[in-house]
């Protein structure tokens, strides 16, 4: 191996302001997607365990379908089919995002919904019926007891497998290089194209990708541990580990 | 949608027989890499997993350390530091298909480890102290009576991690491998259907997916006590 090593080529030239555009474009990426998919996981996870049969197939339709193809078909599938039905006026306000970016949002929100489905799904069939039943008959409507009783115990159930989820999420996020949003790995091969130093971009990207997902992980264990119930929800850092 | 379905039907052996399975002109196919990598990995996964169990610190660090490097990096950032890293260390080119295969049982086998270690935990304490006092060696229990019944425990989370693999070999194609997904690009290139041909190959991938978890369901149906 002749290799000459040369780490700065990270910072020198336009390397350090690529992979700290990629890193806030990953950022937002994941950010956008992970709000779409808490929101679109939470409504299709409820609607699993509801008695009305249409929304239960309706929404197991939805799970089973994305849940179950590689998120790379959904990207190239979301970039072929959104553009051309995309209305003018969204066009202009895109929030100085390509139409990929959007794209990319839309094919792992969607992809990524309905993984925290499963997730929300299992977390609420955890909690006894009985729980349901007795908020029913104190007088709530399904809707109230959904809010008030299963839902604030359901999503601190749900909080570690909720987090690995959120790091998948994280990390498919790079898929979106192939359809050309500047995201994280994206500027990695970037540097590597231009610069010719393979390992040092890559080491780099790696690195960065490593930091985010160690750093959310003990985030979010001490977010679980603020938020357990006591007697109910033993400590899941014990668990984790 | 109707020439988009005859588009399909013309391309149809090319999608199935080179993307799909991988018989053809091209090195590619969907099946022919998941299978290998299923099942190298289960095995690299089950030395991992059990690594990360054993009482020898030296085993049990590196070990560790590989599961968490591996568990905190996309999929895709490991392909390419072996499709282009490897290349610049052994100085010759690498065919795709050994570059994927490779990508993915190193980087499956950090998962399918952690299912192990997890099985291998939920055996119950005592099967271990009764085959040590019947006087069978640390390797013999482990072979004949703790990975049984650990590999039970684990069929549900093993095949939804195996589905998740199947998934994931579309990944091959980013490096030109010639799977369903790339096929579905070549095609796509040459008659811009892509509505039709997406649609096609994630139906193509549901099936299978979809049969699997079924089948998971079944055999964890099965095997539970009722």
């Amino acid at each position: 191996m002749n290799y000459t090593f040369k780490w700065s080529v990270l910072w020198t030239g336009e390397s350090g302001q690529w992979l700290l555009s990629g890193l806030i474009t990953t950022l937002e990426l994941s950010a956008l997607v992970w709000l779409l998919a808490v929101a679109l996981g939470i409504v299709s996870g409820v609607l699993r365990t509801v008695k009305f049969r249409p929304l239960r197939a309706l929404a197991t339709f939805y799970v089973e379908f994305f849940r179950n193809v590689p998120l790379l078909v959904w990207m190239f599938f979301w970039y072929c089919a959104v553009p051309p039905v995309l209305p003018e006026l969204i066009r202009e306000c895109m929030l100085g995002h390509g139409v990929e970016f959007w794209c990319a949002v839309l094919a792992l929100g969607v992809y990524s919904g309905a993984r925290f489905s499963e997730v929300l799904r299992s977390g609420i069939q955890s909690i006894p019926k009985t729980q349901l039943e007795a908020a029913v008959a104190s007088g709530l409507t399904t809707f109230q007891s959904y809010r008030y009783v299963i839902l604030p115990v359901a999503l601190r159930i749900i909080i570690p497998p909720g987090t690995s989820e959120s790091l998948n999420l994280l990390k498919n996020s790079s898929l979106a290089l192939t359809i050309s949003v500047a995201e994280l790995t994206f500027q990695t091969r970037q540097i590597e194209t231009y610069t010719a130093k393979a390992i040092e971009a890559l080491a780099a990207g790696t690195l960065i990708y490593l930091a985010l997902c160690i750093g959310i992980a003990s985030l979010m264990s001490w977010v679980e541990r603020r938020t357990a119930i006591p007697g109910l929800i033993t400590s899941g850092a014990r668990r984790r580990r | 949608m109707i020439d988009g379905l005859e588009v399909i039907w013309r391309n149809l052996p090319f999608l199935m027989i080179q993307g799909f399975l991988g018989f053809g002109k091209f090195v590619g196919g969907t099946v022919r890499l998941a299978i290998p990598a299923i099942i190298l990995g289960f095995l690299l996964g089950i030395f991992i997993g059990l690594g990360r169990l054993a009482p020898q610190r030296w085993i049990r660090i590196p070990a560790t350390l590989y599961v968490e490097l591996f568990r905190g990096v996309p999929l895709v950032m490991v392909i390419f530091w072996i499709w282009i890293v490897v290349p610049i260390v052994l100085q010759r080119a690498i065919p795709e298909f050994w570059v994927a295969l490779s990508a993915f049982v190193i980087f499956e086998a950090a998962y399918l480890g952690e299912i192990v270690r997890a099985g291998v935990q939920s055996v119950a304490r005592g099967q271990v102290e009764a085959a040590t006092a019947v006087g069978l060696t640390s390797t013999q229990t482990m072979r004949y009576v703790v990975l049984p019944q650990a590999l039970k425990n684990m069929i549900p989370s093993l095949v939804t991690q195996f589905i998740v693999l199947f998934k994931d070999t579309s990944l091959a194609s980013i490096i030109g491998f010639m799977d369903l997904t790339k096929a579905a690009q070549v095609v796509n290139n040459r008659e811009v259907r892509p509505f039709a041909l997406y649609l096609f190959i994630a139906v193509v991938y549901w099936i299978c997916t979809y049969s699997m978890s079924r089948y998971a369901r079944h055999v964890e149906q099965r095997l539970s006590p009722a």
